[in-house]
């Protein structure tokens, strides 16, 4: 039953990528991707449910189905299905119809090869997806074509990139830590790393740990490799700006999540842990700093994604039951509030024919209900009641305290204050200030850049009063998979 | 591979291999001409594969033949070829504004170098292997990744950065014929695959900054700033 769900996931999209090159047409291409995107959708639902009964191998152990994996794929495919219906309104204004069929071949290329890495047992093998991952994205982030796109494409491709040999160094290197223990020739999947784990050389293994923490964390943008972060998402058009922030950053995570349990087998948990905690607050910090003298609006959210990418790592970090389900809980929340960030900004930044905050004024009068939806949103991304990111922060921070990482809490309180107050600030003068120049010229706002937002803010609101308990469950189930101890 | 029971002329040949494309890597950071960049990696490549080929013959690693193969044919001619369209695309031939001094380059890829070399001895140490290939293998492998980093920092034109990004990559590669040469073939061959849609991908790319930038330095890319 998995492995038919899983086909149907992988297919999805990659059919998607077929029918858009054949067919060449920019309405063709639309109605594909969104089918595309409600099929990966529904596979991603069920994909979860059936990866409760353990994982599932296949194709000789190259693929892999676990909780965690079915998590971050089910993240995927909610973002996934919200741009896609976003895309088909929001696209049409960019003016690029004659090439449109290209930007839905890519979208739903992208979206396969996130899909693929979060599946991948091998650990080199999950390197090339995610080295995939980036290929393709670097078209859609400078597929408007501007000086500033093709700056941000080129900065984001160099970087990562570079980030992400570090990985491969540190992929090889866990390979040479294993070929000690298990021969020269073995597969690379992720649970013989881990039984090998107790056998390793401590010190190699730490070495090819960081190195996979600062390779991979340069794609999830932690700080302080974060610095093709905010160009790319704020250059590339809104809805593959909340496939980045929302998808493809949790993807990455993923691999920083499955080589946690190996370090840990090999003694060194605390330095490994402390380290990617370290790098949580880091990335706080910076997106503090950041969030509080912004000038551009997608800059803004960008930086709430570094900010919250820390938050999901000091999740992990923490680890234990408590962590791991608050950081599992947060990457969903996150998706999907940050997709409503996202489609909002895009929306605004069109209807205003700027990106820059100041020139946006008078939000509240312009788009009534759109902006209500928005102004929601931002509420809900600083960690505010009564949604989603709420419960999964203060989950974190319990997480925190209760394995002996109070200072790091502590600044983590103090710095989710400081981005509140700091987010917010640029809420109000955009609501509550008054639009110097009425223009009645602006671009109307379809439904179809309005409906995802409905859709994003409805669960959010759900998951902020009332976590299921089979949610729970499964997070448990998936932080026992992840070994670690209760 | 037992690297530590090795006979003396295939620990010295494996060696000088390695070191001949350390050298080379120390070619790119002293010239300022695009073309030798380019010369020094196609020679590095060449050198990696042979390695390949070596350590598949005393080793006994009879797939490693076929990785020499393909080493030899994407990275030592067909990623050079595709490098070259792009330079004779562009309308520069070296770097104009050096951030640093190729001879500052140099001094601090020696200094790389000499860091790697006490990490690895390290490693080395805690292994039980000091002395030996292992340890030369790790140094070489963590100072190209150095130098690479050193030339996509201290250097600007968009073609040096891709160079730089290849050196990153033919460091890992050679240190992974040394060090895991039991390495599955699969990933091997998917790796050299990867790389090539890497480089068409910066081609593309580079086209784009030609049109869309009009300069292929990084110092003009300033725009997207805070």
């Amino acid at each position: 039953m998995p492995g038919t769900l899983l086909l149907i996931l992988l297919l999805a999209p990659a059919l998607a990528v077929v029918a858009c090159l054949l067919v060449r047409a920019t309405r063709a291409g639309e109605i594909v991707n969104l089918l595309a995107s409600i099929v990966v959708f529904a596979a991603a639902v069920a994909l979860v449910i059936a990866s409760a009964y353990g994982p599932r191998h296949y194709l000789a152990d190259y693929v892999v189905v676990d909780m965690t994996g079915a998590w971050v794929i089910l993240c995927t495919g909610v973002v996934y299905l919200l741009a896609s219906i976003h895309s088909i309104g929001y696209m049409r204004l960019v003016g690029e119809d004659a090439r449109l069929w290209i930007f839905y071949a890519l979208f739903s290329g992208f979206t396969f090869t996130i899909l693929l890495s979060a599946v991948m047992n091998n650990a080199g093998l999950y390197w090339i997806a995610i080295e995939l991952t980036t290929l393709v994205s670097t078209f859609l982030v400078g597929f408007e074509r501007g000086a500033e796109s093709i700056e941000a494409a080129w900065k984001y491709i160099i970087i990562i990139s570079a980030g992400i040999s570090l990985a491969l160094l540190g992929t090889i290197l866990f390979y040479w830590c294993g070929s000690f223990v298990l021969g020269p020739t073995y597969q690379m999947t992720w649970d013989t790393l881990r039984a090998a784990a107790p056998k390793m050389n401590p010190a190699l293994a730490s070495l090819s740990f960081l190195l996979i923490l600062v390779g991979y964390g340069t794609k999830v943008g932690l700080a302080p490799m974060h610095t093709w972060l905010p160009d790319a998402h704020s250059e590339s058009p809104a809805p593959i700006s909340a496939m980045l922030s929302g998808a493809l950053l949790n993807s990455a995570m993923l691999g920083i999540v499955r080589y946690l349990p190996v370090v840990q087998g090999a003694q060194n948990e605390r330095l490994a842990r402390e380290t990617l905690v370290a790098f949580g607050v880091v990335s706080l910090v910076v997106g503090a700093l950041f969030i509080v003298r912004q000038r551009g609006i997608k800059r803004l959210m960008a930086y709430s994604s570094v900010e919250h990418m820390g938050v999901v790592a000091l999740g992990f970090g923490f680890g234990g039951p408590l962590g791991v389900a608050g950081a599992l809980y947060h990457m969903l929340n996150h998706s999907l509030n940050k997709s409503l960030m996202f489609f909002g900004a895009g929306n605004v930044m069109r209807s205003y024919g700027s990106k820059e905050i100041r020139d946006i004024r008078g939000v509240w009068t312009r788009f009534p209900v759109a902006g209500a939806l928005w102004l929601a949103g931002a509420v809900g991304i600083t960690g505010a009641p009564p949604f989603g990111l709420f419960l999964s922060e203060l989950v974190i921070l319990r997480a925190g305290f209760e394995r002996g990482y109070a200072w790091s809490v502590y600044a983590t309180a103090l710095l989710l204050i400081v981005i509140f107050i700091g987010f917010l600030n640029h809420f109000r003068s955009m609501y509550f200030e008054a639009d110097a120049t009425p223009n009645a010229a602006a671009p109307a706002i379809s439904r179809w850049c309005v409906a995802p937002m409905w859709l994003a803010l409805a669960p959010l609101v759900v998951f902020g009063l009332w976590w299921p308990d089979a949610l729970w469950d499964h997070f448990v189930a998936a932080a026992q998979a992840l070994g670690t101890a209760p | 591979m037992p690297v530590a029971q090795l006979d003396p002329l295939a620990a010295s040949i494996f060696s000088f291999l390695a070191i001949a494309s350390l050298l080379l890597a120390f070619v790119m950071l002293g010239s300022r001409w695009l073309n030798n960049y380019l010369y020094a990696f196609a020679g590095e490549s060449w050198m990696i594969a042979a390695l390949s080929a070596m350590v598949g013959y005393y080793g006994g690693f009879p797939e490693l033949y076929l990785i020499a193969l393909l080493t030899a044919l994407f990275r030592g001619l067909l990623l050079p070829y595709l490098i070259w369209r792009i330079i004779k695309r562009l309308d520069v031939a070296r770097e104009i504004h050096e951030i640093l001094e190729p001879s500052s380059t140099l001094v601090a890829g020696a200094a790389s170098v000499i860091f790697a070399l006490i990490v690895s001895y390290h490693i080395g140490e805690s292994l039980g292997v000091s002395g030996n290939v292992v340890v030369l293998a790790l140094t070489i492998m963590l100072a190209m990744k150095l130098i690479g980093f050193l030339m996509l920092t201290a250097r600007h034109e968009a073609l040096s950065q891709i160079l730089g990004l290849l050196v990153l990559e033919n460091g890992i590669f050679l240190g992974a014929q040394l060090l895991v040469p039991g390495m599955p073939t699969l990933i091997e061959i998917v790796i050299l695959f990867d790389l090539l849609v890497v480089v068409a991908c910066f081609g593309v790319l580079v086209r784009y900054l030609v049109a869309h930038v009009g300069s292929t330095s990084s110092l003009d890319l300033n725009r997207l700033v805070g």
